[in-house]
């Protein structure tokens, strides 16, 4: 057996193969945060015995990166991450072990070689389904007019780094209202805005839009945006 | 596993959803963990709810809930679901909501069980335990419980001495849950059966009847004109004098928990705990937890191995803790290691052994347990500062082992030691407590020169010393909050004036006064009731978090509630008692003689030492002849099973 010296860290060579893996959270699990969410899969990436590789260093990390993950409390069809393998695998049987692993409301929807490139290339928009429970259709399509009418609509949201105010406005490229539902394109920009930034400026310039009961927030897809269209690509496709 | 419950009230969840996302790290609430388990309510006789009353990230881990879970549901008549404090946010929106007291499994109502069994390792749930029970809809006296109100029984550690909380709870059961826990089910099913005769008390009068399991109710406690008990004695027939502690014999027939909760929350310990003993019987005069869990049983070595691999393989967890009360005591603790090490290098599973003694020993153990890793910290605990002291307390370590132990880890590449200490023990003088920094400071300077480097470190943790039921420190004067903090004060200073060491030694204490009022809780009797509730009604909650943790009310309240009674706070926790006092547990039985506890209470303060049976002659603490049992151990000469592992590759 080897001895490592305490003071100098096991190296691990690099991937030998990424994935990227397409989930879902469904259900009660739309309540995990993004750190519940990395701490089970790494243990379901243990559980399927999927062959990680590591990053190296005193504490080795299997690697894995994560792009854009929806806010706690947000259901989500469309969440993107990548893995990095130690030994090259069939994506299918990826997906059926991963999954099989996962808790229950943590799906795995499907997995591909990743193709070479940057995320934020990919993803650079979502489309989003809010249910509002009881909010009368003539409440919502009044409020989604008057947001639609609107050059900026600024919103403040306490952040890490204090309360902060930014335009809710620009980022929605599409805002649809249903029965007691809307549905929202938005494009990702810096600061984000998120489906509740653009919920609090509904109510900023329609008072009458109050939901009751929280809304609850789907991410339905993700991808490349196309602005104009209001279209969004899946990455890869 | 199924996605929704079946059968039997409706899962509380539709209406517990709403609220969620106005509470503070909601996925605490929404169950569906990795093997949770959920039975279809109308299939099965027995329903139990099981808690630790704490927060989801400190109950979820606890090894005898998991325990009981697994027994409970492994039998096609029971279901067992579990239920966690909820936090005041959402305490306030269930009231508002109407919403009550909910298991996680499948979000039914507590109210609806057959038994709500809490889990006491410390006296500071006892609040919570009155919001878990208010919560559900069911009367906090047990008096005033319904024919169809669960049965609520107290467990784990703190039930040794349930009397603080003996006019909420229906029943405790001492000691080790796995056995009884299943006749108690079995009393239930047949109760039930035959038309549930006599009612409620009726099954309790059952439960209590074959000395098992203690039903408060059916005691009464007499006081002498001076405020300390007269007598305790059953009320009416057939309930015994004495109720018996329960002792697993046999660890490997019983290889729980095989397939533990793993949680999406984060929780206090992320690992696979598998125990490799229960018991110990170093004797270590202040440990309720070694006195009370007597004699030593081991597992085997092979059994260990497997419950590893499986653990891991059920739940994905990387880290596993070889648990016991000294884990390097186990008599093949060696191979153990050695084989452990062997089967998961290169992998990245860890393992630790933590409650070590200060061996050199358990260097080597702990240098086989991170050969891949790096050697970052290593804990001893002496307890006490000074020779005297740990004569004393009966921890056999000297001065001169301590620093052979810590050279040894040092120089094998350890760079930071972690020493616990206890503040405000029996005798202790403040030069007692002063003398932990020199202590200190000799590890750091020995440290030094065996290691050859400067950025070694070593941290002193103290605990504030509780007198505890069924130890020979029962009878103790529990040190005063003032007395503590100036102690660890003068400590601090000590440490913190020599400008050579000061900033190679860390120094983690916290203030007197909650161990004051644990002291309470761990020696009260049933008047202590009274200040439980007091506290509870005027908001006392999650008494074992600092931050709501509040000594100002809990005196207040034990001021009004103790008015007239000619006792007080001091009378139960910085007095001294006489060998003649009936004490509030003395007719519930730990197996431990109390002529030799008392004996072993006057050795302390001779300063004199008793060994260890497992190696010495039986020094006669009553525990195997009392409750039939014997020391178990080792070696077997066995070995792990060779495993070969599996991964998902493919075309």
């Amino acid at each position: 057996m080897a001895q490592i010296s305490p003071t100098q860290p096991e190296q691990h060579p690099p991937p030998v193969q990424w994935l990227r893996v397409k989930y879902a959270k469904r259900g009660r699990a739309r309540f995990t945060s993004h750190r519940d969410f990395g701490r089970a899969f790494e243990r379901a990436l243990r559980r399927a015995a999927v062959p990680m590789a590591y990053s190296s260093g005193f504490s080795p990390h299997p690697r894995i990166s994560y792009a854009n993950a929806a806010p706690t409390g947000a259901a989500s069809e469309a969440e993107y991450l990548e893995i990095g393998l130690a030994a090259v695998c069939d994506p299918d049987r990826v997906r059926e072990a991963l999954d099989a692993a996962l808790p229950l409301g943590l799906d795995v929807v499907e997995v591909r070689v990743a193709a070479p490139g940057a995320w934020a290339d990919e993803l650079t928009g979502s489309r989003w389904q809010v249910d509002v429970p009881h909010v009368p259709a003539a409440v919502l399509h009044d409020a989604v007019n008057a947001f639609l009418a609107k050059d900026a609509v600024p919103v403040r949201r306490m952040t890490k780094n204090g309360m902060r105010e930014f335009d809710a406005r620009a980022a929605v490229i599409a805002l649809e209202a249903e029965d007691a539902r809307l549905i929202m394109t938005l494009a990702h920009q810096v600061p984000l805005v998120r489906p509740d930034d653009v919920l609090a400026g509904l109510r900023e310039t329609a008072p009458a839009f109050a939901p009751i009961d929280p809304p609850i927030l789907t991410r339905l897809i993700q991808g490349k945006l196309r602005p104009e269209a209001g279209e969004i690509t899946e990455p890869g496709r | 596993m199924t996605t929704t419950a079946t059968g039997g009230p409706a899962s509380l969840f539709p209406r517990l959803e709403p609220l969620l996302p106005r509470v503070s790290k909601p996925i605490q609430y929404v169950g569906g963990e990795l093997n949770s388990v959920m039975k279809d309510w109308d299939s099965v006789e027995v329903r139990w709810c099981l808690s630790y009353p704490d927060a989801y990230e400190v109950g979820l881990p606890n090894q005898g809930i998991a325990i009981l879970y697994e027994v409970l549901n492994e039998q096609d008549w029971i279901l067992a679901e579990r239920t966690y404090a909820v936090w005041p946010d959402l305490e306030a929106l269930m009231r508002e909501h109407g919403v009550p007291q909910f298991t996680l499994d499948s979000h039914r109502p507590v109210g609806e069980f057959d038994v709500f069994g809490l889990s006491f390792a410390t006296e500071l749930g006892y609040t919570n335990m009155l919001t878990e029970i208010d919560l559900a809809g069911v009367p906090i006296y047990a008096k005033d419980r319904r024919e169809h109100d669960p049965i609520v029984m107290a467990g784990g550690h703190a039930a040794f001495n349930p009397e603080p909380i003996a006019d909420f709870i229906d029943a405790a059961v001492l000691g080790d849950g796995e056995e009884i826990a299943l006749t108690i089910s079995q009393v239930i099913r047949e109760w039930k059966s035959a038309g549930r005769p006599g009612g409620r008390d009726g099954l309790l009068l059952r439960l209590a009847a074959g000395g098992g399991v203690y039903v408060p109710k059916f005691y009464d406690v007499d006081y002498l004109p001076d405020g300390r008990i007269h007598r305790v004695a059953p009320n009416r027939a057939g309930v015994p004098f004495r109720v018996s502690k329960h002792t697993l014999m046999d660890l490997d027939n019983w290889p729980y928990p095989k397939n533990p909760l793993v949680p999406l929350a984060e929780t206090v310990h992320e690992r696979y705990a598998v125990e490799i003993f229960r018991g110990c019987t170093r004797g270590c005069r202040f440990c309720q937890a070694g006195m009370i869990t007597r004699p030593v049983r081991e597992r085997s070595i092979d059994v260990i191995g497997e419950m590893v691999q499986r653990g891991i393989e059920a739940t994905g967890l990387e880290e596993v803790g070889l648990l016991s009360l000294s884990s390097s005591d186990h008599s093949e603790i060696a191979e153990i290691t050695r084989q452990l090490a062997d089967r998961y290098e290169g992998s990245n599973v860890s393992l630790s052994l933590p409650s070590t003694r200060v061996d050199a020993f358990n260097v080597d153990l702990a240098n086989e347990l991170s050969r891949n890793g790096r050697r970052s910290g290593l804990t001893f605990a002496p307890e006490g500062g000074t020779e005297r002291m740990r004569k004393v307390i009966n921890k056999m370590v000297s001065e001169d082992d301590l620093i052979r132990t810590v050279a040894t880890a040092y120089s094998q590449g350890w760079r930071q030691v972690k020493l616990y200490f206890m503040c405000g023990l029996p005798t202790e003088t403040d030069e007692d407590v002063v003398a932990i920094a020199d202590v200190a400071k000799r590890v750091i300077a020995t440290g030094r020169e065996a290691s050859g480097r400067r950025d070694i470190r070593c941290t002193v943790s103290i605990g504030g010393f509780v007198p505890k039921p069924h130890t020979p420190f029962q009878w103790a004067a529990q040190c005063d909050h003032e007395t503590v903090d100036s102690r660890l004060g003068k400590l601090r200073d000590a440490v913190r004036s020599d400008r050579h060491y000061a900033r190679a030694i860390g120094f983690r204490y916290h203030d007197g006064k909650p161990s004051i009022i644990e002291g309470l809780l761990s020696r009260g009797d049933r008047r202590v009731g009274t200040i439980i509730e007091a506290v509870w009604r005027d908001g006392g909650r999650f008494d074992g978090w600092s931050e709501h943790f509040s000594y100002e009310r809990w005196v207040s309240c034990a001021e009004r509630g103790l008015e007239g009674t000619g006792v007080d706070l001091d009378w139960y926790t910085t007095r001294e008692r006489e060998y003649a006092e009936v004490l509030p547990w003395d007719h519930l039985d730990a197996g431990l003689d109390r002529e030799w506890l008392w004996e072993d209470w006057q050795d302390a303060i001779d300063e004199v030492e008793v060994e260890d049976c497992r190696w010495t002659p039986c020094f006669e603490c009553g525990v195997c002849p009392e409750l039939d049992t014997t020391i178990q151990i080792g070696p077997t000469g066995r070995k792990l099973l060779p495993l070969t592992p599996v991964a998902v590759r493919g075309g």
